[in-house]
C-alpha cells in the first residue's frame, strides 16, 4: 500500500473540497477500497473518510424512500421502512457478501465498488480498466463470469453489485455533492457502458459525492423478487441475477421492471424486454419472447456463452413465479419431467 | 500382536486443546514475537519461464523502514537442494509464473509490502508451456510414483479382455487442479542465534522440517528446532518444507535480525503446493451380470520444471475390485507451472473420481443396481498382489450405508424425479485408504506426584491428534487422561513422523504405547517408587515397523448422495452425504466423525465447486482468492453424516486403528456425480460439477 | 507489474503517515501509534498482542478476522485502524468473563465445532453478532417474508454464519453450537 494521508473532513463541502486533491478518494465501509488498496490497485495519496458525515438516516419522502449514502448495507436491509416499502431492496441486499461485509458496506460505496475481473484484480497483468491502453486479456483469457451485454473490445467487466441491481429496477434516483454544487443522477445511468473508457465506472465527476439514493415508490413492486444464481449456495457473487418486478391485471402485464446483474459493466436495466412485455399477456410463452428481446443485444463470448440460456431461464422463471400464485409447499415427487 | 479393549480408547474425550482454541490463546506459528523482530515479504516471478536479469534492490533498500532486499544476485548460499523448490534465490531462473525472486525485509509489515510492491524485476522471458493435455510429446512414465509406488502394473491379457468383453465402459475424465487451502496460511518466524536456528513454522511434521532445512544451511539438524504447537489446517500442504520457510529463515540470516514471514492467501496458489489437475481414461469390461472381466485404468498429470511430482492416481484401482485382467498406468509432463503435491488423499481422491464414476456407468450399462455391483466384484485377496486382506468391510458400509440412506426402493430411471423446481438424485460410490504406519519415538515420564507426560514431535492440525494420544497414553498408563499430559509439536521432543497418509494415529499410537509400557515396566522394576526427579522412558518403533508381516491393509467406505439440481438454472447442491466406513478401531468418535465429515466436506467441494484455473496466457492459476477459488460456506452442505463398522484388525497396531483423515474425501465426488446423472440424466465426467455443464 | 512506479524520480515514494490514537479494545482503553496503512488486524496481532483475530486471506472473504465494533461484527483485515479511533472493539479474547467462557465458546468445545482452530475466534465473534442481529429482528437471505421477525431454524443460522470459512468442515458442530445457545 502506498503511504497515504487520512482525513475526516467536518462536513460535506469540506469533504469535496478535500477530494479535489490529486489522488485523492473517499473512504466509506472500506469493504472493496481497502482490498484494492492491498492489491496495489488503488494507490490513492489521501483518504477522505466520509463516514462520519454520511448520513445513515432512512427517511420517507412524499414520492419514496431517501437512503443516506453512509446506511450500512445491513441496517438497510434491516429497516423496517425498507422491508415494508421496497422489499426488492432488502432482498437484493441481504443476497449479496456475508454479514459481517454488509455491517460495513455503505450504500454509496456499493454502488461504487469495483469489478471482480480478475485481471483487473491482478496488477501484473494488462488491464484496461486498470491500466488504460495496456490490453484486455480477459477477451481470451478466462472470461466465464464476465459481460455477455454491453461490453467493448476494452473490457468485458462486470458490475457486482447485487443492490445496484434493484435500485437500478426501481429508478432510483442518486443525489450527488460536487465541486460544482449537487445533481441527481438516475438509475440506471450511473454506471457507464466500457466502450473505450472502461477506466471510467460511473458518470460521476472527480470530486463528487454521493450522499443519499432515492427510491421511488413504485406500488407494484410489492411483488418483486430478487433471484441470484451462484456457484456456491451463499457468500458469492452472482454469476447472473434478476430484478424483478411485474404489475399483472386481468391476465395481461400493464406494467413491469426488469434489471439484470452478472451480465455487463453496469447493472443492465432490461429495457427491451419490458417493452416487449408491457401489454403482453402474463404467460410464460410471452415471458420467453421478452427473454428473447433482451438476449437479442447480447454477444457471449466462448467462455460464457451459458449466460444466455441461464438468463432466459431465470427470467422466464422469475417473472412466472411473479405472475403466478405461490406454489404450494411441499413438492410433488417423481412428477415427470425433462432433463434440463 | 493382540489388540484389548480398554477404557479411553474409543471414548469421546472432549479436544485437550479445546479452551485455549475458543478463547484466542493458542498460538499459531505466526503469533511469535521474539526481541527486534523484522517482516518478510516475498516477490513473485511475474512471467512463467525465464531468467531474471536484474532486480532494483539498491532503490528499494533507501525506501523508509527497509533493512534489506535480498534476490539471487546478493542472497546468501544454500547448499545443494535434493528438491530444487528449495534452492530459493539460488539462481536466475523462473520455473513458473509466482515463484519466488525476491524477499523484501523491513522494520514494519506495511514498510515491506509497499517495498515489495515497488521492488522493480527485469526479466528475460521465455515462450512457456502450461497446459496439460493427455497426447503431450514429452509425456513419460516416471519410476516410481507418489508413496513409493510404481508407475505401471499389468496382469494377464488386459487388451485382449477388453475386446472380448460383452459390456464395455470406456470413459475419461477430468480433474482439476485443486489447491489445499487450509485456513491458516503458511507462516514462519525464524530466529537465528550463533549457528542454531529456530523456526516457528506451522508444519504437519517438525521432524521431518528440521531434516530438510537443515542441510540447506550446512548444518546437522542438532542445530535446528521447530516449534509448532497449533496448526491451522494442512490437508497435505503443510506436509514437506516449501519456499516460505527457506526463504524466512534465508532472510533472517542475511539480515541477523528474527524475521517473520506469512505467505498471502493469493501467494499460496503458486508456492505452497496443489493437487494436480488429471486426465483419466477408465475401460472397464464385464460379463452382462457386471462381474469384471478387465480394468483398465491410466493416468496423465503434470508437474514442475523443479520437482517430479507424480501422483499414484491409479492405485486404488489395484485394491478396488476383483478381476483377472488389468493394467494401470501413470503418465507425467513436466510444464512451467507451479510445483504440485500433497492435497488431502492425493491418488485416491481423484483416481477413485474416475473408478467409481465408471463402475456407476457400468451399473447403467448391465442394468444392475450400483450397490449390487460393487458387492458382485468384492475381491477375496488384494487383486494384484494377491495379500490377503488384514480386514475389509467394503461390503458390510455399502449394506450399512443404503440401510442407513434409505437407498433399497431407489428407481434407477434418471431424471424422473422433482422437488418443487429442482432435479433430485442419488447417487453411490465407494472409498478406500490404505494403512499406513511410520517409524517414530516418544518418551513418557512420570512425576513424583502422579502426574504423566507423553512427549512426541507429533503435530495436531486439527485432527485432534493431542487428544486421542492423551487417551492412548492413559489406557497404556492405566491412568485417567487427566493425569496425562501430551506434548507435540516441537523437535525438542523425540522425533516422529509427519502428520500425513492418514499415518498419525498408527505411527504416533504405537510410540507412545510403547513408551508407556517401557515406563510402567521400570516403575514395577522400582515397585512403583518414583525417584523426585521423576522417571521416563522412551521407545522407538523403526524396528516394529520394520517387521510388520505382509498383509494387504485399507481402510474401506462408502459415500452416498443426495443431489438436487435447479431446472432452470443448473445449479446442482448436495442435500445429504452419508458416509459409513471400516478404520479399524475408532479412537476417539468425536474427533473421528469430524474428521470423516471434513473429508466428506471437501469432498463434496471437489465435486461441485473446486477448480484451479490455469492462465494459458500468463501461466499462472488465476483465481487466487477465496472469492474465486470456491470452498465451501455452511451453507452448501445442509445434511451430512458419518458412521463406521467398528473392525478388529489384529494385523495393524496396538491399537487397532486404521488412518482416517483421508479417507472421507474418498469418493465422494463420484457420488455426488453420479447422484447428478441420475437426477438429470447428464454425465458430467469433469469436474468440478458447475451450472454451466447443466444448464440447458 | 511489479516495480511499475519509479520510485527513483522525484515525489515518486511518499513517506509512510502515522497517527496516534487510542482504541478501546475489550474495554480496555489502548493508546497506540500506527501507519495509516495499518488493519485493525494487523494492529490487534502485531502491535497489541491480540492475536486471537486470525489472518486467512486478508481480503475479507474468509471471515477469520471477524471482531465486533460497537456490537455489530466487521472484519478487521478491511477497517483500516485510523478509521476505528471512537468505537469500541471486541475480539475473541474479551468474550470470556474471567476464567468463565462466553455460553457460544463452552457450545463450540461441547459441539466440536472446530478442528484446527483457525477460523474458530472468527466464527465466534460472527456467532455473536448474528445473534444479536437475529434478536433485533434482522431477516437473512432465507428467511421467508420481510414483515416477521426470523426463527432462527438452522437453515438461517447456517446462511447467517457463511461468510465464515471453515476449511476443516466443521460446520455441523458450529451449527449445532450456535443452535444451542439462540434457544
Amino acid at each position: 500500500m502506498r503511504p497515504f494521508t487520512y482525513e475526516r473532513p467536518a462536513d460535506v463541502r469540506s469533504a469535496v473540497a478535500a477530494a479535489g486533491r490529486p489522488d485523492a478518494v473517499y473512504l466509506g465501509g472500506g469493504t472493496n477500497l481497502v482490498d484494492l488498496m492491498r492489491l496495489g490497485v488503488a494507490t490513492p495519496r489521501t483518504l477522505v473518510d466520509v463516514t462520519r458525515i454520511s448520513s445513515r438516516a432512512i427517511e420517507e419522502t412524499g414520492g419514496g424512500l431517501l437512503i443516506g449514502a453512509g446506511v450500512r448495507n445491513g441496517d438497510l436491509a434491516a429497516d423496517p421502512l425498507v422491508r415494508r416499502a421496497q422489499p426488492l431492496l432488502a432482498r437484493a441486499v441481504l443476497e449479496g457478501a456475508s454479514g459481517q461485509i454488509r455491517n460495513m458496506a455503505t450504500v454509496a460505496g456499493n454502488l461504487l465498488q469495483r469489478t471482480r475481473c480478475p485481471y483487473f484484480q491482478d496488477v501484473t497483468k494488462p488491464c484496461n480498466k486498470r491500466l488504460p491502453g495496456s490490453g484486455c486479456p480477459a477477451r481470451t483469457g478466462d472470461h466465464r463470469n464476465l459481460a455477455i451485454l454491453g461490453h467493448s473490445e476494452h473490457c468485458v467487466a462486470t458490475h457486482p453489485s447485487d443492490m445496484a441491481v434493484a435500485l437500478a429496477a426501481l429508478d432510483a434516483l442518486v443525489h450527488v455533492e460536487g465541486p460544482d454544487g449537487a445533481r441527481t443522477v438516475p438509475m440506471p445511468g450511473l454506471h457507464r457502458l466500457p466502450g473505450d473508457e472502461p477506466d471510467r465506472d460511473t458518470v460521476l465527476a472527480p470530486g463528487e459525492l454521493i450522499t443519499a439514493v432515492e427510491v421511488p415508490h413504485l406500488p407494484f413492486a410489492a411483488r418483486s423478487r430478487y433471484r441470484k444464481v451462484r456457484d456456491r449456495a451463499s457468500f458469492a457473487f452472482a454469476v447472473v441475477s434478476v430484478a424483478a418486478a411485474l404489475d399483472v391485471a386481468g391476465g395481461v402485464v400493464r406494467d413491469c421492471r426488469i434489471a439484470l446483474g452478472g451480465v455487463a459493466h453496469v447493472p443492465w436495466r432490461a429495457e427491451a424486454a419490458e417493452a416487449a412485455l408491457r401489454g403482453a399477456a402474463a404467460t410464460p410463452e410471452e415471458f420467453a419472447r421478452a427473454a428473447d428481446a433482451e438476449l437479442a443485444r447480447s454477444s457471449p463470448l466462448p467462455g460464457n456463452a451459458f449466460k444466455a440460456p441461464l438468463l432466459r431461464n431465470v427470467l422466464v422463471r422469475t417473472l412466472a413465479d411473479l405472475a403466478e400464485p405461490a406454489e404450494p409447499a411441499g413438492f410433488a415427487e417423481s412428477e415427470p419431467v425433462e432433463t434440463p | 500382536m493382540k489388540t484389548e479393549a480398554r477404557p479411553y480408547v474409543g471414548a469421546a474425550l472432549e479436544r485437550v486443546e479445546g479452551v485455549e482454541k475458543v478463547t484466542g490463546l493458542a498460538r499459531y506459528a505466526y503469533e511469535n514475537f521474539p526481541d527486534d523482530l523484522a517482516y518478510a515479504v516475498p516477490v513473485q516471478a511475474s512471467v512463467a519461464r525465464g531468467t531474471v536479469l536484474a532486480a532494483d534492490v539498491d532503490a528499494v533498500v533507501r525506501l523508509p523502514g527497509v533493512i534489506a532486499a535480498i534476490w539471487h544476485g546478493n542472497a546468501p548460499r544454500l547448499a545443494p537442494a535434493d528438491n530444487a523448490e528449495l534452492a530459493v534465490l539460488q539462481s536466475d531462473r523462473v520455473a513458473y509464473r509466482g515463484q519466488y525472486v525476491a524477499v523484501v525485509v523491513a522494520e514494519t509489515l506495511q514498510c515491506a509490502r509497499e517495498a515489495a510492491r515497488l521492488l522493480r524485476i527485469d526479466y528475460d522471458a521465455e515462450p512457456h508451456d502450461v497446459e496439460l493435455r493427455a497426447d503431450h510429446p514429452e509425456m513419460y512414465r516416471p519410476d516410481r510414483v507418489n508413496a513409493g509406488y510404481p508407475a505401471d502394473t499389468e496382469l494377464g491379457d488386459p487388451d485382449a479382455a477388453l475386446a472380448a468383453a460383452p459390456v464395455l465402459v470406456d470413459a475419461t475424465y477430468r480433474t482439476p487442479a485443486e489447491h489445499n487451502n487450509p485456513m491458516e496460511p503458511h507462516a514462519t518466524v525464524a530466529v537465528w542465534s550463533g549457528d542454531g536456528l529456530t523456526l516457528h513454522d506451522s508444519t504437519q511434521g517438525v521432524s521431518a522440517l528440521r531434516e530438510t532445512i537443515a542441510p540447506l544451511f550446512g548444518m546437522p539438524p542438532e542445530n535446528v528446532r521447530v516449534i509448532s504447537p497449533h496448526v491451522g489446517g494442512g490437508f497435505g500442504s503443510k506436509g514437506a518444507a516449501l519456499p516460505p520457510v527457506v526463504l524466512a529463515a534465508l532472510a533472517a540470516k542475511h539480515t541477523g535480525r528474527p524475521v517473520k514471514l506469512a505467505v498471502t492467501r493469493q501467494q499460496m496458489f503458486a508456492v505452497t503446493g496443489y493437487r494436480t489437475p488429471t486426465i483419466q481414461r477408465v475401460r472397464l469390461g464385464a460379463d452382462t451380470g457386471g462381474r469384471l472381466t478387465v480394468i483398465v485404468h491410466e493416468a496423465f498429470e503434470q508437474s514442475s520444471r523443479l520437482r517430479e511430482f507424480a501422483e499414484q492416481t491409479t492405485t486404488p484401482t489395484r485394491v478396488m475390485y476383483a478381476a483377472p485382467d488389468r493394467r494401470t498406468a501413470h503418465r507425467l509432463v513436466r510444464l512451467d507451472v507451479p510445483t504440485p503435491a500433497w492435497m488431502r488423499a492425493p491418488g485416491e481422491a481423484p483416481g477413485m473420481f474416475a473408478l467409481e464414476s465408471a463402475m456407476d456407468e457400468l451399473a447403467v450399462a448391465c442394468g444392475i443396481d450400483p450397490v449390487e455391483l460393487r458387492i458382485r466384484n468384492e475381491p477375496a485377496a488384494e487383486p494384484e498382489s494377491g495379500l490377503p486382506f488384514s480386514s475389509r468391510n467394503l461390503v458390510g458400509c455399502l449394506r450399512e450405508g443404503a440401510r442407513r440412506f434409505g437407498w433399497a426402493d431407489r428407481d434407477p430411471t434418471p431424471a424422473a424425479r422433482t422437488r418443487g423446481r429442482m432435479l433430485v438424485g442419488t447417487g453411490v460410490a465407494a472409498s478406500t485408504y490404505p494403512v499406513y504406519r511410520r517409524p517414530s519415538r516418544a518418551s513418557a515420564r512420570c512425576e513424583p506426584d502422579g502426574r504423566f507426560s507423553v512427549r512426541i514431535a507429533a503435530a495436531d492440525i486439527g485432527t485432534g491428534a493431542r487428544t486421542i494420544l492423551t487417551q492412548v497414553a492413559a489406557d497404556a498408563l492405566r491412568v485417567t487422561p487427566d493425569r496425562v499430559r501430551v506434548e507435540v509439536g516441537d523437535t525438542a521432543l523425540p522425533a516422529a513422523s509427519l502428520a500425513g497418509g492418514s499415518a498419525g494415529t498408527a505411527s504416533w499410537g504405537t510410540a507412545v504405547v510403547r513408551a508407556c509400557e517401557a515406563l510402567l515396566e521400570e516403575l514395577d522394576l522400582r515397585g512403583g517408587d518414583v525417584p523426585a526427579e521423576g522417571l521416563e522412558a522412551t521407545a522407538d518403533t523403526a524396528e516394529e515397523v520394520g517387521e510388520q508381516p505382509e498383509y494387504a491393509r485399507h481402510a474401506f467406505g462408502a459415500q452416498f448422495a443426495e443431489v438436487g439440481v435447479d431446472l432452470d438454472t443448473g445449479e446442482a447442491r448436495v442435500l445429504r452425504l452419508l458416509g459409513v466406513f471400516a478404520a479399524g478401531r475408532i479412537v476417539n468418535p468425536v474427533t473421528a466423525r469430524s474428521q470423516f465429515v471434513g473429508g466428506m466436506t471437501m469432498g463434496m467441494s471437489m465435486a461441485l465447486l473446486e477448480e484451479s484455473v490455469m492462465d494459458r496466457e500468463f501461466g499462472d492459476y488465476l483465481n487466487h482468492d477465496l472469492a474465486q477459488y470456491h470452498v465451501p460456506t455452511a451453507m452448501d452442505l445442509p445434511d451430512v453424516q458419518a458412521y463406521w463398522i467398528e473392525e478388529d484388525d489384529p494385523h495393524l497396531n496396538p491399537l487397532g486403528a486404521k488412518g482416517i483423515g483421508e479417507i472421507g474425501i474418498v469418493g465422494t465426488a463420484a457420488a455426488v456425480a453420479n447422484a447428478v446423472h441420475h437426477a438429470t440424466g447428464v454425465r458430467v465426467r469433469d469436474l468440478p460439477i458447475r451450472l454451466d455443464k447443466l444448464v440447458r | 507489474m511489479n516495480g511499475e512506479t519509479d520510485i527513483t524520480g522525484a515525489g515518486g515514494v511518499p513517506d509512510p503517515v502515522t497517527a496516534d490514537l487510542r482504541l478501546s479494545v475489550n474495554g480496555v482503553p489502548r493508546p497506540v501509534t500506527v501507519d495509516t496503512r495499518e488493519t485493525l488486524l494487523d494492529t490487534l496481532r502485531e502491535s497489541l498482542g491480540l492475536t486471537g483475530a486470525k489472518k486467512g486471506c486478508d481480503h475479507g472473504q474468509c471471515g477469520a478476522c471477524t471482531v465486533l465494533v460497537d456490537g455489530r461484527r466487521a472484519l478487521s483485515c478491511l477497517t483500516l485502524t485510523v478509521t476505528a479511533d471512537d468505537v469500541e472493539i471486541v475480539t475473541v479474547e474479551g468474550l470470556a468473563d474471567g476464567d468463565a467462557l462466553h455460553p457460544l465458546q463452552a457450545a463450540f468445545v461441547e459441539n466440536d465445532a472446530f478442528q484446527c482452530g483457525y477460523c474458530t475466534p472468527g466464527q465466534l465473534c460472527s456467532a455473536v453478532g448474528a445473534l444479536a442481529e437475529a434478536a433485533e429482528g434482522w431477516p437473512s437471505a432465507v428467511t421467508p417474508g420481510l414483515s416477521a421477525p426470523p426463527r432462527l431454524d438452522e437453515t438461517e443460522i447456517r446462511e447467517r454464519m457463511s461468510g465464515n470459512l471453515c476449511r476443516c468442515g466443521a460446520y455441523p458442530g458450529i451449527v449445532a453450537a450456535v443452535g444451542q445457545v439462540a434457544r
